[in-house]
């Protein structure tokens, strides 16, 4: 069924591509040895270089290059071994030289795909048009001063890699995947940390809309979305935009266009550049990018497992729920914990663990993975003691909630608070006989109507410190119960 | 013998053996400058305290037994190199006082040998120009005069003639210089100097104001041509802070210089027989044949064919790497600043004001052709030219060791000349333009004079990095010449 | 090809130069002289060749991944005209 939008004339389609641009993770910059570090200082992180001084010369980043290289493996794309850097020129008060360094005419790396899933089960396959490497801007602070904007160079400089899609989502929804399946490649990658907020990750948002059979008609950009969320409202505003002016005689003018998450609506930018012509040549101060094919190959064998791989290995060799593995693999960080939790355990059990109580904690304590009080080791150890029976289920849990509290081992927690579950059958008989004789009025009753087996197992629980081994006072009981 | 007379190799034996000071060296230097710069107009900047400081520092080395290979050699310095804490201006109101916190990497390398720096010396604005009559800090007069009319300024050349002119009325012993299109060699030609353009990546651009990136090359500008080769070498070498500079070890170029040339294969390229080329001319270059023949080397018809497209392509590459460098003075960071109504009208008004209208020109015709629509007609089209004008020399250099060429067409032109005429102000650097579109070397050597008694020079090229047949040939010529003559303007004169 | 007066205000504008009245005129005479001249390239026949970038290296060398440089924040804005702090400032910029 083809998402459409519903305008005065009918159903309208939606097409969409997205230009995102990933901030590569680096210490240096592309081309200078200034950091790259969020946050600092106004200007501290900035080479002569980055601030375009008289004479300064780039010098390329390896392990940048590298990072592209790794998102392009990990994005099944075309690794060009001979790609060119061009300088895209135009004025702006945060583009110290004039011109950005980028890759217009040869990008490192060519067409790829990536599949999303989305919310009814199915999956989509997303065209990659290409991915190249390319010069942050600096920052301007606008409101600040009643009559000046304030420039921040520690961004400029900073690698980006623009990973361009071909226009083949069709609804906010899957835009949003798009984003979202992307995000976690690169963050699987350890090529770029995924921050929107931090705008470690933005997306320019192109939408058009079009009736069924028709092809592409003119299309805006919205620049600069800087959330999963915000780019799927802005698709649908922009959608809803364009609706409006074609179906009350006008012409959509492609432009780029700012989204006021506040109104949720798109507005076309004020300060648009007086017609684009960005003059690209090839940078004379940079010889070709040659990437040796041994190196590719090398980098391809240091990739780590990226998340469809790990999904399907969860359903076919762990036998989780496709959900399951879904929720396990979102996150890089999740996936790895639950492998250790999972490691020499029942893979079930750990999943069980991992995504019930032990998300619930964290939700409840409203903590990530990463900062997680009960380490994975911890949490397996957990699990080994409801293995070897000291500890029942419900008593595990509730030795879980002291481990979030505390951060303790599980076994430091078993010895200090005496949990120890009693399989001991002699004791656990003794606990029933001792219920059983103080109720006689309800031994009676249960003749008549079993249901109150429930309320002896809590009596002999009860008595028993919720020490006792579910499985065996069950038994126990139905025992003399019955007998 | 006044100390300014000194060649470098012959200061650098005085000085170690104690005959001069480095010291005395410089203060006779600084005395030239005072005495002949307010007519010559060679310095933009010079730094008279540093030098002297520099200078017994120097000494002190000396006589601790440190010296460097150009310990206590006072020289001018471009002031397109940044220096760091003196004023570089790149000869242009944009920059304004901009002091740079950094030295380029070639001035450095001189310094780490010893050097002493005089000043910053007179070019055409960023470096565009061939009369040195574009420089915002106002013209530089070439110390030659013409023998039948000394009334008659005459133009350095350009862009590098103050480096040029500071060298021939020794003002300073040798200067750095660059060469785009024939920046050290047509001065250094007017000037009656020897000087060399390298091959493109065996100086460091780093620090170096950008003209031109592709073409921009750093080299000396000297006397002697031994003294070319010991200021060469000690500017030269692998430099990880520019990503077009060769990782290739530096020769001993002075001593290349007394290779000699026997057994040399040295081409002639019929196109650089131009029409209504001057007789004088041509009868150099046929005298430079004969000497070279006379020390055994062999002498060879070549043929570049595609030389006559060399200066168009030239004026188009150039311009467009230059619009896009000089897009980053902008009155943000540094320079002089025009305010405006807002931010484009303060780039517009800045711009307006700090760019000579050469500079302007440029940017104007390099924003043209890399605009859109107009990119594959002049751009593209260019650098598919240069392909074949460096086809050709790789052709030639199958078959000859050097090329043997004059350096211009003509002698040193009065001020005011050509000034209205851009091409045929660009016509000066027909013969030196074609080494920069192919990156190969190319020197200067003095070899005569004009009917008047103006210098003229002959141009050697080379294959890439054989700067040093490039050596052996000039030491030839230079050595068959035997030129005895002086400028009229001198130090101690 | 020869430059209207409009593509020379258009040019200009690109390059972010103000042109004082008449210079627009005065640069489109100069300009067209040089355009004129560099015509001739188009007689060369360049069909299959390769253009030509840069005369330098085949390949661009790489520097490690090392924070080598910045910490400097007072050297940078040493030479600004106009400053905020430890910013530069223009006239404000409208988005």
């Amino acid at each position: 069924m083809t998402y459409t939008i519903e305008g005065e004339t009918g159903p309208w389609e939606l097409v969409i591509g997205l230009e995102v641009h990933a901030q590569v993770t680096s210490n240096a910059k592309l081309f200078s040895g200034a950091a790259t570090e969020f946050g600092a200082e106004p200007n501290s992180q900035v080479s002569f270089v980055d601030a375009g001084f008289p004479g300064m010369l780039p010098v390329i980043n390896r392990e940048c290059v590298a990072q592209a290289v790794r998102t392009g493996l990990g994005l099944n794309a075309q690794v060009n071994p001979w790609s060119r850097f061009d300088r895209k020129n135009y004025f702006y008060a945060d583009l110290p030289q004039g011109y950005q360094i980028s890759q217009f005419a040869h990008p490192i790396v060519g067409t790829g795909v990536i599949t999303v899933e989305l919310s009814d089960g199915s999956t989509k396959e997303i065209g990659i048009t290409r991915l190249h490497l390319e010069q942050d801007a600096g920052k301007s602070i606008h409101d600040q001063h009643p009559t000046k904007s304030f420039i921040d160079l520690n961004r400029s400089g900073v690698a980006l890699m623009e990973i361009v899609s071909e226009p083949d989502m069709r609804s906010p929804e899957e835009a949003g995947a798009y984003l979202t399946k992307l995000r976690q490649i690169l963050r699987y990658l350890g090529t770029c940390d995924g921050n929107m907020e931090q705008g470690s990750l933005r997306a320019d948002v192109n939408v058009s809309v079009r009736k069924a059979g028709e092809g592409f008609r003119t299309r805006c950009e919205v620049k600069n979305v800087n959330s999963i969320r915000f780019v799927m409202q802005a698709v649908e505003a922009e959608a809803r935009r364009q609706i409006e002016v074609w179906e009350s005689g006008g012409t959509v003018d492609q432009e780029t266009r700012l989204f006021d998450t506040s109104r949720g609506v798109t507005r076309s930018m004020r300060s648009k550049e007086d017609a684009h012509d960005y003059r690209y040549f090839p940078d004379p101060d940079l010889p070709p990018l040659v990437i040796d094919p041994s190196w590719i190959e090398e980098l391809k064998a240091g990739l780590p497992e990226l998340p469809d791989a790990r999904r399907t290995r969860y359903v076919n060799d762990f036998g989780l729920s496709a959900y399951d593995a879904n929720v396990l693999t979102a996150e890089k960080e999740t996936a790895s914990f639950y492998e250790e939790v999972a490691a020499g355990r029942d893979p079930k059990v750990a999943a069980n663990w991992v995504t019930g109580d032990f998300f619930a904690m964290l939700n409840r304590m409203g903590k990530g993975i990463e900062d997680s009080p009960v380490s994975a080791k911890h949490l397996g150890a957990l699990l080994d003691l409801i293995a070897d029976k000291t500890l029942s289920g419900k008593m595990a849990k509730e030795v879980l909630e002291a481990m979030g509290e505390t951060g303790k081992a599980p076994g430091t927690i078993v010895e200090e608070r005496g949990l120890r579950q009693v399989t001991d059958t002699g004791a656990i008989e003794a606990a029933v006989d001792a219920i059983i004789a103080a109720n006689p009025d309800k031994v009676e009753q249960y003749r008549a109507k079993p249901t109150l087996f429930g309320w002896f197992v809590g009596q002999v629980m009860k008595a028993m410190k919720g020490q006792g081994n579910p499985a065996l006072v069950n038994e126990v009981l139905k025992a003399k119960l019955d007998g | 013998m006044h100390p300014t007379d000194f060649t470098i190799r012959g200061a650098l034996e005085a000085l170690n053996e104690g005959i001069v000071t480095s010291e005395a060296l410089t203060q006779a230097h600084l005395d030239a400058i005072q005495a002949l710069n307010p007519r010559l107009n060679a310095f933009i900047t010079v730094t008279a305290e540093k030098a002297l400081e520099a200078a017994r520092a120097s000494d002190k080395r000396r006589s601790d037994g440190l010296a460097g290979k150009l310990e206590g050699i006072p020289l001018a310095i471009k002031d397109l190199f940044c220096t760091a804490g003196t004023r570089t201006t790149a000869a242009s109101r944009i920059l304004g006082e901009f002091t740079p916190p950094y030295e380029s990497t070639v001035t450095s390398n001189l310094l780490r040998d010893g050097a002493v720096f005089l000043g910053k010396v007179n070019l055409d604005e960023f470096a565009m120009g061939s009369s040195n009559a574009t420089s915002a800090y106002g013209e530089v007069e070439n110390p030659w005069q013409r023998s039948n009319d000394d009334g008659v300024r005459l133009v350095p050349g350009g862009s590098s003639g103050g480096s040029a002119a500071a060298v021939a009325a020794r003002l300073a012993l040798g200067a750095t210089a660059t060469d785009t299109g024939g920046s050290i060699r047509q001065p250094a030609a007017f000037c009656g100097i020897a000087g060399i353009k390298p091959t493109y990546g065996r100086c460091s651009r780093w620090g170096v104001v950008a003209f031109a990136s592709s073409l921009d090359t750093p080299g000396p500008v000297a006397r002697t041509v031994e003294d070319c080769a010991i200021l060469l070498e000690s500017m030269s070498g692998h430099d990880p802070k520019d990503s077009t500079s060769a990782n290739l070890p530096v020769p001993d170029f002075a001593a290349a210089c007394a290779r000699g040339v026997k057994g040399l294969r040295i081409g002639v390229p019929k196109e650089y027989r131009l029409e209504g080329m001057p007789e004088e001319i041509e009868a150099l270059w046929q005298q430079g044949l004969d000497w070279l023949r006379a020390e055994g080397a062999e002498i060879v018809d070549i043929s570049l064919p595609h030389t006559k497209y060399a200066l168009p392509t030239y004026y188009i590459v150039a311009p467009a790497e230059a619009s896009s460098n000089l897009a980053r003075y902008d009155g943000v960071r540094y320079g002089a600043r025009v305010n405006g109504e807002d931010l484009k009208d303060l780039y517009e008004r800045t711009r307006a004001a700090g760019f000579g209208a050469e500079v302007k020109r440029r940017i104007m015709i390099g924003t043209y052709v890399l605009s859109a629509g107009y990119y594959d007609a002049y751009y593209l089209k260019a650098q598919k030219v240069r392909t074949l004008i460096k086809r050709d020399f790789d052709e030639a250099f199958k078959t000859v060791d050097a090329i043997l060429t004059p350096a211009t067409p003509s002698a040193a032109f009065a001020a005011g000349e050509k000034q209205d005429d851009p091409v045929a102000m660009y016509l000066n650097d027909v013969f030196t333009v074609t080494a920069n579109l192919a990156g190969i070397p190319g020197m200067t050597v003095p070899a005569g004079y004009d009917r008047h008694g103006l210098p003229l020079g002959l141009q050697v090229l080379a294959r890439d990095f054989d700067e040093e047949t490039v050596f052996a040939v000039g030491t030839a010529i230079e050595l068959a010449a035997g030129l005895k003559a002086l400028p009229q303007v001198r130090a101690f004169a | 090809m020869s430059l209207d007066l409009q593509t020379v205000r258009r040019v200009a504008s690109l390059a972010r130069l103000h042109l004082d009245q008449g210079e627009d005129q005065r640069l489109q005479a100069e300009l067209n002289d040089i355009l004129g001249w560099i015509e001739q390239l188009q007689a060369v026949d360049t069909e299959g060749v390769e253009p030509l970038a840069g005369a330098g290296a085949s390949a661009m060398p790489m520097r490690e991944d090392v924070v080598t440089d910045g910490g400097q924040a007072a050297a940078v804005l040493a030479n600004a005209p106009d400053r905020a702090g430890e910013f530069f400032a223009v006239p404000k910029v409208v988005e």
